[in-house]
């Protein structure tokens, strides 16, 4: 937890109008919030961790898990969109039995839905550890998985 | 009254600063509203109770807009009844439609609204909600898919309980009521008290029911079973079956309770007494020696999570006696069953409480000794009119009758645990004679009387000026609590209980009774004490032959054993 306290005191006076950035820079740290970083800024906001916990899901931005080793980020961004971004999502979805914003029991993916990533040439595209897989048809992706799970195999 | 404003065509006196909807119900104009709360702020979020503004073509929420001069409201045109009717049916849209299943069934404010607007054909479909149900809590159940979301269990969590283990989460379609990292109710923080169903339109709250292993103890002829029922339940029961609001049936009760089958049955009140025999000579001993003042009640297992989790500190302050119904369990399966040759194997102990959090209670560690639980089972009282039906016993026909030997006897001072205010006055009356050997020339403490959040009272025992004060409602303990720590040192004994009203508000007594209501009830139990003759709890015959016979003399080593218990500070939840 000791990361998390070095944050904290970078808000010392306990003001609840810093949660938004606690949260974002605990995340940025950790790379999730966890129950116990929660615990952490609920006792130095003096705020309910469900208070804490309802604002931090209405955000997208925060996830609630450690990602997995492999992060997928699928780009819904309008072009995206237009090219049909959410059948590939919802193939993902499928495949690793997860939800976007969880990461798959194994841990080895994680999936996350993000705005215009910026390749809207290569739409409808995700992003894997930050390589671009782009022009995806939802019967490319099985291929594309079984990559990164050969790759932990090899 | 400052100004008229025009109300379907007529002119209304109202003062500035009236919200609408309080207008609308004085003249007699109902309003269908789901997320209002009495006394509470309002959130305008279900947008049920809208009206329009003829002078700008408006619908506005009624709950929340103050009255503005040349406001002409229309609460009845088409636009209005529409607006009304399709809120329902989105709310039905994804409602799993299952009443005929739901302990809401009949007394569920969806269903009347679904009613009242005339919906009767399915014009929106929706996906189905698909929630997990959360049964990890002793005592409350969620079913979020029933949740239509109008917040009021937060509200109430928050604001009167101070807890506030519940709120919204997601946003949007997928909004739902969650506790932290949406994790069992059983981790979180939540200290069972049961508003949060008092307060729910649906069947999304309810409480977890024991009714399958009660029926099977009734139908093994080698159980004995026992009942005991808490002090205020004999004046909220009568309302589950449509009479009179504070009618005390005891009589009838516990006539019904023979006929359902139980073959012991017993009052909680005489626990009571028994409690304020224990905790009396605990106050006069902390007095004495100066020590852990001021001494903290600890009957109300709300009251008592609240404590182990959020002000760990002040633990050593509570009492350490178990709480009546407790008391009464441990009682029944040692000194009971001594008299009747009974092995503690045998009985079955069933309780009747106003309470969701004494399921909860029953079932804590401290509670259990060599895997024998004091209680076994626990009805509210909601769940024993249900009971009381099932099983076909129309209490209308019913004689009263008497409760049974050795635990049936109470005196009027038990009798008023029922009511916030109540566990003081009976330990007062009892800690005055202990101190003086002298009864109270005026029994009844006015101050401590009525359904306030807060009293207080300085009573005089032989030169010393007793401070006593006595909060319900979670967060009005709070600011007293703050003020214990804050060095506050005027007093002797705090009575806390959690629910608001005390045990006649609790968690398991019939959803949606009116103020008035609460109000009948705690007359009935302060008439008792005005008519009663046996009105102290030292001089209950059954429990002076109880320390006669078994326990010897307060704080015994086998009273001690029996009768109290511990707290540990509660670290290990999701507060
Ligand atoms: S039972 Fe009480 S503490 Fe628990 S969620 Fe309901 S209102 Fe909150
Ligand atoms: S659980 Fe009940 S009280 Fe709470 S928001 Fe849902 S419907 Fe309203
Ligand atoms: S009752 Fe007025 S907005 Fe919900």
């Amino acid at each position: 937890m000791a990361s998390i306290s070095t944050i904290l005191k970078q808000y010392p006076d306990g003001k609840r109008e810093h949660l938004i950035p606690i949260l974002q820079a605990i995340q940025e740290q950790a790379g999730y919030l966890s129950e116990d970083s929660i615990v952490e800024v609920g006792k130095h906001l003096q705020l309910p961790t469900s208070k804490i916990f309802g604002v931090a899901t209405f955000y997208n931005q925060f996830r609630f898990e450690p990602q997995g080793k492999y992060h997928i980020q699928v780009c819904r961004g309008t072009a995206c969109h237009v090219l049909g971004s959410s059948t590939v999502q919802a193939e993902l979805e499928k495949r690793l039995k997860i939800k976007a914003g969880s990461t798959a029991r194994d841990g080895l993916f994680s999936l996350e839905v993000v705005a215009c990533i910026g390749a809207c040439g290569l739409a409808p595209v995700i992003s894997i550890n930050g390589e671009f897989h782009a022009k995806l048809k939802p019967a490319d992706i099985d291929d594309i998985l079984e990559h990164y799970r050969n790759l932990e195999s090899e | 009254m400052d100004f008229t404003i025009e109300i379907n065509k007529e002119q209304v006196p109202v003062q500035s600063g009236e919200y609408l909807l309080d207008v609308l119900s004085r003249i007699g104009i109902k309003i269908p509203t789901l997320c209002h709360m009495k006394d509470k702020l309002p959130t305008g979020a279900c947008r049920m109770c809208v009206v329009e503004n003829k002078s700008n073509g408006k619908l506005i929420t009624s709950c929340s807009h103050p009255v503005e001069q040349g406001m002409r409201i229309d609460t009845q045109s088409q636009r209005v009844a529409e607006s009304r009717k399709t809120i329902v049916e989105l709310l039905l849209s994804n409602h799993p439609d299952d009443c005929l299943y739901c302990v809401r069934n009949k007394n569920c404010e969806l269903q009347d609204l679904a009613e009242e607007l005339h919906v009767d054909d399915r014009r929106v479909r929706g996906e189905k909600n698909n929630y997990h149900l959360d049964m990890s809590s002793a005592s409350i159940v969620r079913d979020p898919s029933k949740c239509i979301l109008c917040g009021r269990c937060v509200v109430v969590c928050e604001e009167t309980m101070g807890v506030a283990c519940i709120d919204f989460a997601n946003r949007g379609s997928q909004s739902i009521i969650s506790t932290t990292y949406n994790r069992g109710l059983n981790v979180s923080s939540c200290i069972n008290c049961g508003q949060c169903i008092m307060v729910c339109p649906t069947g999304a709250l309810t409480e977890k029911n024991h009714f399958a292993e009660i029926q099977d103890a009734l139908a093994n002829p080698k159980k004995v079973v026992v009942v005991q029922y808490a002090p205020s339940i004999s004046v909220s029961l009568a309302e589950e079956f449509n009479m009179e609001p504070g009618l005390d049936i005891n009589g009838v009760m516990n006539a019904a309770l023979r006929k359902l089958g139980f073959d012991f049955i017993f009052d909680t009140t005489f626990a009571a007494d028994l409690t304020i025999m224990e905790e009396s000579t605990e106050l006069i001993d902390r007095i004495q020696k100066n020590e852990r003042l001021p001494l903290m009640t600890s009957c109300c297992p709300g009251w008592v999570k609240y404590a182990e989790e959020f002000a760990g500190d002040l633990l050593p302050l509570l009492s350490s006696c178990k709480s009546p119904q407790q008391m009464m369990g441990a009682v029944i399966k040692t000194y009971f069953a001594e008299r009747m040759n009974l092995r503690k194997e045998d009985i079955y102990s069933v309780s009747i409480m106003p309470c969701t959090a004494k399921k909860f209670e029953a079932q804590r560690e401290e509670m259990v000794s060599k895997g024998i639980v004091d209680v076994d089972a626990i009805l509210t009282t909601r769940e024993l009119a249900r009971f009381i039906k099932l099983y076909g016993v129309d209490i209308h026909k019913l004689e009263p009758e008497i409760t049974d030997s050795p635990l049936g006897a109470r005196s009027t001072a038990g009798k008023l645990f029922g009511v916030t205010g109540g566990v003081m006055e009976a330990a007062i009356r009892t800690a005055y004679w202990k101190l003086t050997g002298e009864e109270l020339i005026k029994f009844q403490i006015k101050e401590l009387r009525g359904l306030a959040g807060r009293k207080e009272a300085k009573v005089e025992v032989n030169g010393l000026t007793l401070g006593v004060a006595v909060v319900n409602g979670i967060s009005n303990a709070k600011v007293l609590l703050d003020e214990i720590r804050a060095g506050r040192n005027d007093l002797h004994f705090v009575e806390v209980m959690a629910c608001p009203s005390g045990c006649i508000g609790g968690g398991g007594q019939k959803i949606g009774a009116s103020p008035e209501a609460l109000a009948a009830r705690m007359q009935t139990i302060y008439s008792a004490d005005m008519k009663e003759s046996l009105r102290v709890s030292h001089k209950n015959p059954e429990v002076i032959e109880l320390y006669r016979s078994f326990l010897g003399e307060p704080n015994s080593e086998i009273a001690h054993h029996l009768l109290h218990t511990r707290y540990r500070i509660r670290e290990d939840i999701l507060k």
